[in-house]
């Protein structure tokens, strides 16, 4: 039904030949414009009444139950539903120490909450289809239950900041909130996220777009194709210093898919970009002392590079 | 009265605190309020998503950005 209306609003009112590249073009960027920001407002905004009932104080008492392992694979879960901004990494981060969740399990949510989100999936589905969403989904949460056992396994707790442990958080008192009063929170949510990210989609759909009759790909392939054994962690590598959200990252993933390269190149990519940075570990660092720091960064680069592989061996 | 808006600086916790001030100057009220930065003392009010606000001692708001009408109605 949306094909219909982009179709007759620019074959016909705007009268653009079908088969002109420009008028394609046209027809898919409006096309895509509208079905994705549907997509973004309503499931932006049903995520948002779903995420008011996982407050951290909830997964906090969820976890404190639960040990390593099963700890980790609901922390990492958990991650997804949980509302969260790099700037409460800290507060977040010694809450869930303190309350005695293992610094591994800890860990995992820390690395899916940022990077498996509603925003990456929206897009990812809406651009590349329901497929490609669902193993950035399940690689995300792979990537965290893996880089969170490893480091539990690791014993590091005497690299936290020593002053972390002598903290004792306050009880928390904060209210519920009435469903009223959540549906209002949750659609104010979805105006400012909006707000925020609508130049990147656009943007990211324009590529995508426009990119389709775009120039040869030689250079790219061959030095990220299929070919090269080291296309990954060289990805990956690019990726950690560069930072941006889910959705600002999508144009460049989508530019790197119509090149060609290999899906688990391009997820390795995306993830090290939303999970690992140097804003990041600046706050980070906060709580941790530089040899977690660097381990936690290296673990979860490690994970991504074997997920990465393994995506691009399976498909 | 006395306003604290909790947060590790980041963009969000400036825009509480403006929102915060704006709200004291619509309602015609008048409030210590004050910025608190040090983690230790964001921890003892048990808040785990910044930003938040508290008014006198008791957290309002947290994990949130309040808009100006909503602190109006919060100090009221």
């Amino acid at each position: 039904m949306l094909k219909d209306l982009a179709d007759d609003l620019v074959f016909t009112t705007l009268g653009m030949d079908p088969r002109s590249p420009l008028g394609e073009a046209l027809d898919f960027f409006i096309y895509d414009t509208v079905k994705i920001f549907l997509l973004l407002t309503t499931i932006v905004y049903v995520v948002a009444v779903i995420r008011s009932y996982f407050s951290p104080e909830r997964t906090r008492r969820i976890l404190s139950h639960n040990r390593e392992y099963v700890g980790n694979v609901l922390a990492a879960l958990l991650g997804i539903v949980t509302p969260f901004c790099s700037c409460s990494a800290v507060p977040l981060f010694i809450g869930f120490v303190e309350s005695g969740i293992p610094l591994g399990v800890t860990f995992s949510f820390l690395i899916s909450s940022p990077m498996v989100n509603e925003v990456a999936l929206i897009m990812l589905w809406g651009l590349f289809g329901w497929k490609i969403a669902t193993i950035y989904i399940v690689s995300g949460v792979l990537v965290a239950i893996l880089a969170g056992i490893v480091i539990g396994r690791l014993e590091m707790e005497r690299y936290v900041q020593d002053y972390v442990w002598e903290i004792k958080v306050g009880a928390s008192e904060i209210q519920e909130r009435s469903f009223r009063e959540k549906l209002a929170d949750a659609r104010d949510y979805t105006v400012s996220l909006l707000r925020k990210i609508w130049p990147y989609v656009v943007v990211g759909i324009g590529l995508g777009a426009f990119i389709h009759g775009y120039a040869p790909e030689d250079l790219l392939l061959r030095y990220a194709g299929r070919d090269n054994p080291l296309a990954v962690p060289v990805a990956v590598i690019i990726g950690v210093p560069l930072y941006s959200n889910a959705a600002g990252i999508i144009p460049i993933v989508q530019a790197l898919m119509e090149k060609g390269l290999p899906i688990g190149t391009v997820l390795a990519f995306m993830m090290a970009v939303t999970a690992l940075s140097f804003p990041e570990a600046v706050i980070l660092k906060n709580v941790l002392k530089t040899r977690l720091l660097a381990t936690f960064f290296g673990t979860v680069a490690v994970a991504i590079i074997v997920v990465g592989y393994l995506f691009n061996t399976i498909l | 009265m006395k306003i604290e808006v909790l947060g590790t600086g980041c963009a969000k916790c400036t825009t509480l605190y403006e929102n915060t001030r704006q709200a004291l100057q619509e309602s015609g009220k008048s409030a210590e309020v004050v910025k608190v930065q040090d983690i230790p003392t964001i921890m003892k009010y048990g808040v785990m998503s910044t930003p938040a606000l508290v008014v006198d001692g008791q957290v309002k708001v947290s994990g949130k950005v309040a808009t100006v009408a909503e602190i109006v109605g919060l100090l009221s």
